[in-house]
């Protein structure tokens, strides 16, 4: 335990000396949370966007109406939830009652309200929705945490690593008597902590200026931040098992981040992506982390509704630690 | 002294070493390829507890993978390596030191905590003071790893490899690219260690070097013992003569023919065994004496002699 403290220590002490590491990790990611919310502070106000539950069949007062998007819903509680966070304008209920649930913070709703009983069938009765609106920012900022984080677990464990392979460090802590074990968990234990930290600062720090919105429990938010980073770290490991080429481990580093860039709903969502690139994105850890920690703080998720995440991270932790512990050389061959 | 195994498989024990004197280290027959050259071709020495062995030979002699196969780093494709008595002794890397011919170490450590982290990883390390000021890092112990000069760095890798008070060291090449002084500075840094009675394991191509510092030697080239003896042994072993050395220039054209070799520098060699005689003849001669030089043999003549190529090249 001395061993695996000291390393971690070690470690920690050189990302922190690191100017080009630290300016990575702070300055970065508020930079483009600043950026995405500067960019999408005006929303697009000339597509109306409404839900209907229960049923299939929308109702014909929607037949009339322009523009207007009409998205089924199958769960009344996720409907109501969308209303409230203005991420749809307006719920019609089709079970004959002629009532809609709308949020009188919402302006499109306002706009409904007023084309809705405008139309010659039966006046409309409106139901209030209290909530705030989910901004783009709200959306995306669960993404660019746990990109950085993607970023700095890959390159901070598997660069590092296999530079300290190419330099002979690595061959120098072979001669001392250090476990593989104890060195590679110490260099997780170490990208863990700083990433954990720099995460909860960042977001802190963003979330003065720009008030997100969080729903759910912060415990759970960490919970899945600490066991996302450590699928990501353990990734790493397996590309930094033997290599001592730092432009290969590079390669090979990019190879991974852009797939899981784009396929991870770190941007955009895939709703209306084929299905195959759905089922595709579920490969990757950054996908579980990032849905798992959407659905905290914009669903209000509890640990029973992240299960599944939970579970699929933890699989893949075990499968590539495994694999990088029987991977692993000091030395390059 | 060490023991020798001339067929790499029967042991002869050296006639310096007394029965019940165990070597600390032996090594039986290594051999070790890489692809398609083999640079150990079973090699067997073993060395005693208390001396400091040389393995000296040019650059690509094999000494490195030789002291790396002994140091547990690289296996070997066939042999056998004894550290004492046992063949993959569970104490042998708590119990040994070891210094690279190069290692960079972690950039954004201090030398302190460079010693410090290399401290926890040992059962037993020693105050790390006295070490800092036994190896003269006394200056510099905040300074970052990475902003030491080349002999700053050797004597911090030397801490390193003192830092778990080991029985045995090894140290490859270490005073490779480092100027003059800090050689010499290095060479009695490793004097003092061995007058604590460590065994040293030391690689080296400078015969200067292996001169100054080893008890016992082993000349390797090509991946293959060459000669083994103290270095004075060995000398006197090969060599009866000494050598009177004059500036090729100052030689007229018929004594040309009958020099022994030419030496480096345009320097013209004549062996003898008798300084005055040759001296006589010189004088008799007519050749003129300015630039003369007598010195003893050297380990790169002995090198020479055995091999037909220098030491050096």
């Amino acid at each position: 335990m001395n061993q695996i403290t000291a390393l971690t220590w070690a470690r920690t002490k050189e990302y922190y000396r690191d100017k080009g590491s630290l300016l990575w990790s702070f300055v970065l990611p508020p930079l483009i949370i600043a950026v995405v919310a500067l960019a999408f502070s005006r929303e697009d106000g000339h597509l109306f966007k409404v839900g209907y539950y229960p049923g299939e069949q929308a109702p014909t007062v929607l037949n009339s109406l322009n523009y207007v998007q009409k998205v089924p819903f199958s769960n009344e509680e996720e409907a109501v939830r969308k209303v409230r966070h203005h991420q749809i304008d307006l719920l019609l209920y089709t079970d004959g009652n002629h009532r809609f649930l709308y949020n009188p913070d919402s302006h499109n709703a306002r706009v409904l309200q007023d084309l809705i009983n405008a139309s010659p069938t039966q006046a409309w009765q409106g139901e209030v929705a209290e909530g705030r609106r989910v901004r783009y920012v709200d959306w995306v900022i669960p993404g660019i945490l746990a990109m950085n984080m993607m970023f700095s677990g890959l390159f901070g464990v598997g660069y590092v690593i296999v530079r300290y392979r190419k330099n002979g460090v690595l061959k120098r802590l072979q001669a001392a008597p250090v476990s593989p074990a104890a060195f590679l968990c110490a260099q997780m234990l170490s990208r863990l902590i700083i990433m954990l930290a720099v995460s909860v600062i960042v977001y802190t720090a963003s979330d003065w200026f720009l008030d997100f919105l969080m729903l759910g429990s912060y415990l759970n938010l960490l919970l899945v931040a600490a066991l996302g980073n450590l699928c990501i770290l353990s990734l790493g490991l397996i590309v930094a098992s033997r290599l001592a080429n730092e432009e290969l481990a590079n390669g090979l580093l990019n190879f991974l981040t852009f797939p899981m860039l784009l396929l991870s709903e770190v941007w955009f969502s895939l709703d209306g992506a084929p299905e195959w690139m759905s089922d595709a994105s579920q490969l990757l850890p950054l996908t579980h982390m990032v849905q798992a920690a959407r659905a905290i703080m914009i669903e209000g998720g509890g640990l029973a509704d992240i299960s599944h995440h939970l579970i699929a991270m933890a699989l893949m932790t075990t499968v590539f630690l495994g694999l990088a512990a029987r991977l692993f050389k000091w030395r390059a061959d | 002294m060490a023991m020798l195994y001339t067929d790499g498989h029967s042991l002869q024990r050296s006639p310096f070493m007394s029965a019940s004197e165990s070597p600390i280290i032996e090594v039986r027959n290594l051999v070790k390829r890489f692809k398609h050259v083999e640079a150990v071709k079973g090699v067997s020495f073993s060395i005693p507890k208390g001396v400091c062995f040389g393995l000296l030979g040019p650059n690509g002699a094999g000494k490195t993978t030789t002291i790396e196969m002994m140091e547990g780093i690289t296996r070997p494709d066939s042999g056998e390596i004894l550290y004492k008595g046992t063949s993959n002794n569970p104490h042998f890397k708590q119990e040994a030191g070891i210094q690279f011919q190069s290692t960079s170490l972690m950039d954004y450590l201090t030398v302190r905590e460079v010693l410090e982290l290399f401290a926890s990883f040992y059962k037993k390390p020693v105050p790390l003071e006295p070490l800092i000021h036994r190896c003269h890092l006394g200056e510099f112990p905040d300074q970052p790893a990475a902003k030491l000069s080349g002999g700053q760095r050797q004597r911090l890798l030397l801490a390193l490899a003192l830092i778990n008070d080991p029985d045995i060291i090894f140290l490859d090449e270490p005073t490779t690219g480092l100027d003059p002084q800090s050689r010499r500075n290095f060479w009695k840094l490793i004097t003092e260690i061995k007058q604590q009675g460590k065994t040293v394991v030391l690689t080296t191509h400078y015969m200067d070097e292996a001169e100054q510092l080893c008890d016992q030697l082993i000349i390797v080239d090509r991946g293959q013992i060459i000669a083994e003896g103290s270095p004075e042994q060995l000398l006197k072993t090969h060599f009866e003569q000494v050598f009177v050395c004059l500036n090729k220039h100052d030689l007229p054209a018929h004594l040309q023919e009958q020099m022994v070799d030419e030496g480096p520098n345009g320097q013209w060699v004549i062996e003898t065994t008798s300084v005055e005689n040759t001296l006589q003849d010189l004088i008799r001669q007519g050749v003129p004496l300015s630039s003369l030089q007598v010195r003893t043999p050297t380990l790169d003549d002995l090198f020479l002699k055995l091999t037909g190529h220098s030491l050096r090249e």
